[in-house]
């Protein structure tokens, strides 16, 4: 281990290297409630170069590589299962490129979200990127490569989506690049060739390490505004999803549903973010998403909020940091979630079994769920706080995200960035061919399996 | 350990990395050194698991505690109400255990023997403590309006010497009734206690408030922040209780009369707001209105200013530690490309030690042609008409 904290030094600089007890605490658990596996060194690079001598060498040597990036994943995806190196990519954090008339940035893998956005807004305040909900510190590269989703994913997609191209390392070291950034200076998409991003895309860190991203970005309207729609009766929210995502001017369609505050308990909210270039054509918005949910209103099975501007303000957030706070519900510190991605039509059922679910095993919970590409889908999401000091509570919340994930795939539904042990049931359940292809891929991108053992890896 | 029943509850969720913004990164501990441990949610984790015994006492512990430089920007940016408010104190409570087990770094060691020995962190005889105002006629305090103190920086340092004649001769300057205490003035504290000293902090504070109380002293101007701070709130809970303004706040309803040369070109000028004055006594106008007073001045605002601004790394002890000093991600380093990126030909501060600490990255970014590092009274001494 010595010889090789040596090369890692040679690597990345002394400063950048620890194999000491304190960071091997800190990198061998998440915020959520997998438990901790301890790495045998945590690097940060500051280049692709850096980067592709760290595989070359930990393919040498065959030690395991786990990437991370904010490392807010919640479902413990940079736990170095096996030990090896944690591969902290924050350094690797600038924004290289904006191309305003075709509307992409191109960053480094560790860039922020924040940063991103703080840089947009500054020198280009026409543009924005859909931020999701996780702290800003969160990284891009992390939340697209997981099939992240945010602000503006009602619009434009899960954050997969907006991906123009990727530059990675693979497990053996060669540098690639994927989308039209492979054939030309630009990267303005990843049509029309064979899209190889897949081979990045949801596979929890075990094919390489993306080093640079190209994302689009949408224009960034000078008003935004927000209407919430309550209904009681969970089995209304597919059609009233289906009709507010079909009149296409929302930018981001989001349902919650909480037990606190008490004015909350029982109603579905369906957030509906817009914005606009003028107050006409906010109000002609406005207007137009509106008007499909007339029939439920005629009837008085649902209606808008009264929203004062200071209860909206939360609502406009981006990130929304009041998803954050949720952590000190329980004043523990901790919250996990299941985001399972499944048809808009499965929402009451859905809705039902997180109330089922956190019911049987005594546990507060929030759930909700983010409308995806025009109500082509959704994640619905169940999260669970618990108390980081109480082992117990922690337990319990354990229990309920793991019937959530059954429950969730019971229904049709697929966990979202799912835990190494739910990552298992997913294969259960899964094609057995498509398993085969997925490991032949694997196999023939990490000979050695080096990169992230431990996930999407069968019994 | 005191607040040790917050320590789980920080989800490290990582707000307090950035300023509010989210630009950049505005820890200066976690900006200089990158890895998750030397955040301030990496030290609320790894305090719990120091506590309860997960980690060990060691060298890399020590320096992931003391590398914090105190400046608050983890309180300010935390998105939790309910116990944001003791985050900074918890890690003073962990520099507390550490000094009690006499497991701090060396050169927190050594700051503390040379508080012990010779009175002040630069190892000078204490009878030295008043030559900074060699020359300028200052009379010792003696029933003045106001006590003003200077500091163990302003006293000793060469940098912070330059600063407090500047800071008497706007004083006298503008009128105001002062008067110093030469030799007799002692060390503030203010760094003792952040450093986790508690037992000689109270020593000093106590020594300095029967002092003050003997001399009949009322009111206190600071050239310090910290001393400002440690006067402001943590003396009153040893009883004593005085009038206490940094000299920023006492000058800027005074400016406004002083004679200004008429003919000064116009001058862009910056300012790096202190910590200790502005994230932790919230004032952030004072400075501002007194460089608003100055004909031709082009205020030219950082991106991270105010409650946002990126601290200097001198606070919290690393000033003497330098435990964030050196290479080019160091926080003084950072906060001078920042304020050349304004374009701004002055960069103002109100702070003995981040004049230091700035002066210095100044100088190590090869910025001095284009970047003068000046205090407010500096600048603004130059700026004033002569009789």
């Amino acid at each position: 281990m010595e010889e090789i904290y040596k090369e890692l030094v040679a690597i990345v600089g002394e400063r950048y290297v620890s194999n000491q007890p304190e960071e091997k605490f800190i990198y061998s658990r998440d915020p959520g409630t997998m438990e901790p596996s301890e790495p045998d060194f945590a690097v940060m690079p500051a280049s692709t170069e850096e980067v592709r001598e760290l595989m070359l060498l930990a393919n040498r040597k065959k030690i395991p590589v786990v990437p991370m990036g904010g490392g807010l994943v919640l479902s413990g995806l940079s736990r170095p299962l096996k030990g090896g190196i944690v591969v902290d990519m924050k350094r690797m954090n600038h924004v290289l490129e904006v191309n305003e008339k075709s509307r992409y940035a191109i960053v480094e893998a560790g860039t922020s979200q924040g940063m991103l956005q703080a840089y947009l807004k500054k020198h280009h305040p026409s543009l924005k990127h859909s931020v999701p909900d996780a702290p800003p510190i969160a990284t891009v590269g992390g939340n697209v490569l997981i099939h992240g989703s945010g602000h503006l994913s009602h619009a434009a997609g899960f954050h997969s989506e907006m991906l123009n191209g990727i530059e990675a390392v693979l497990p053996t070291g060669e540098i690639v690049r994927v989308g039209s950034c492979s054939t030309s200076p630009y990267w303005f998409s990843r049509a029309p060739l064979p899209d190889l991003a897949g081979l990045f895309l949801g596979w929890a860190g075990t094919t390489g390490i993306a080093t640079k991203l190209a994302i689009k970005l949408f224009p960034n309207r000078a008003l935004n505004d927000v209407a919430i729609f309550v209904v009681e009766d969970a089995e209304l929210a597919p059609d009233i999803i289906h009709r507010i995502t079909g009149v296409g001017l929302a930018e981001d369609v989001t349902a919650w549903m909480a037990p606190k505050p008490d004015w909350a308990e029982g109603f579905i909210h369906v957030n509906i973010n817009y914005s606009a270039d003028s107050k006409d054509e906010l109000a002609w918005k406005k207007n137009l998403l509106r008007s499909p949910l007339k029939k439920y209103m005629d009837a008085k099975t649902g209606g808008f909020m009264m929203l004062p501007p200071p209860m909206k303000k939360p609502f406009l957030e981006a990130p929304a940091s009041q998803l954050t706070r949720f952590a000190d519900v329980r004043k523990g510190g901790g919250f996990e979630y299941v985001g399972a991605i499944m048809p808009v039509e499965l929402f009451p059922k859905a809705h039902q079994a997180g109330l089922d679910i956190a019911a049987r095993c005594g546990t507060t919970y929030s759930t909700g769920a983010r409308i995806l590409g025009m109500g082509h889908c959704m994640m619905f999401f169940y999260a669970y706080p618990f108390n980081r000091a109480d082992a117990a509570d922690v337990k319990r919340a354990q229990t309920a995200l793991e019937e959530t994930n059954r429950a969730a795939l019971d229904m049709g539904g697929i966990p979202w960035k799912a835990e190494a042990p739910a990552q298992k049931h997913i294969i259960k359940r899964m094609d057995k061919h498509t398993f085969e292809l997925m490991n032949r891929i694997r196999g023939i991108l990490d000979p050695n399996g080096i990169m992230n053992p431990g996930n999407w890896e069968a019994d | 350990m005191e607040h040790s029943e917050i320590l789980h509850r920080c989800f490290r969720c990582g707000y307090c990395k950035l300023p509010s913004s989210y630009a950049d990164l505005n820890c200066p501990s976690y900006l200089n050194f990158r890895f998750e441990t030397y955040s301030p949610g990496g030290r609320m984790w790894l305090l719990r698991a120091w506590l309860d015994g997960e980690i060990k006492t060691s060298p890399r512990f020590a320096e992931i505690l003391y590398s914090c430089a105190t400046c608050a920007n983890c309180v300010e940016q935390c998105v939790f109400p309910k116990f944001k408010d003791d985050i900074l104190n918890a890690f003073i409570a962990g520099r507390e255990e550490l000094v009690a087990t006499g497991a701090v770094p060396p050169a927190v060691r050594d700051y503390f023997k040379s508080i012990h020995l010779y009175g002040n962190p630069y190892k000078m005889p204490e009878a030295d403590r008043g030559k900074w105002a060699d020359g300028l006629g200052l009379e010792p305090y003696s029933r003045h309006e106001y006590l003003f103190y200077v500091g163990c920086v302003g006293s000793f340092d060469e940098r912070g010497q330059r600063m407090a004649r500047s800071v008497a001769g706007l004083l006298k300057n503008m009128g105001i009734s002062f008067g110093i205490l030469g030799a007799e003035e002692f060390c503030d504290g203010n760094d003792v206690k952040a450093m986790g000293e508690m037992g000689l902090f109270d020593h000093i504070a106590q020594k300095n408030i029967r002092k003050y109380q003997d001399l009949g002293v009322q009111k206190i101007v600071t050239l310090s922040p910290h001393a400002y701070h440690a006067f402001r709130n943590e003396y009153p809970e040893l009883g004593g209780n005085f009038d206490v303004c940094h000299y920023s706040q006492l000058l800027a309803p005074l400016i406004k009369k002083a004679r200004f040369k008429k003919s000064e070109s116009p001058i862009r000028v910056t300012l790096h707001d202190p910590c200790y004055l502005g994230r932790h006594n919230k004032e952030y106008r004072a400075p501002r209105k007194i460089l608003a007073a100055v004909p031709g001045v082009q205020l030219k605002e950082m991106d991270r200013a105010e409650k946002d601004a990126l601290c200097c790394g001198g606070g919290g002890g690393n000033l003497f530690t330098e435990m964030l000093g050196g290479g080019p991600d160091s926080p003084a380093r950072v906060r001078a490309r920042e304020a050349a990126a304004t374009g701004a030909q002055v960069l103002a501060v109100a702070c003995p030690g981040c004049s230091r600490m700035l002066d210095d990255a100044v100088k190590a970014e090869a910025l001095q042609d284009d970047l003068e590092v000046m205090d407010l009274a500096e600048f603004v001494n130059r700026r004033l008409a002569v009789d």
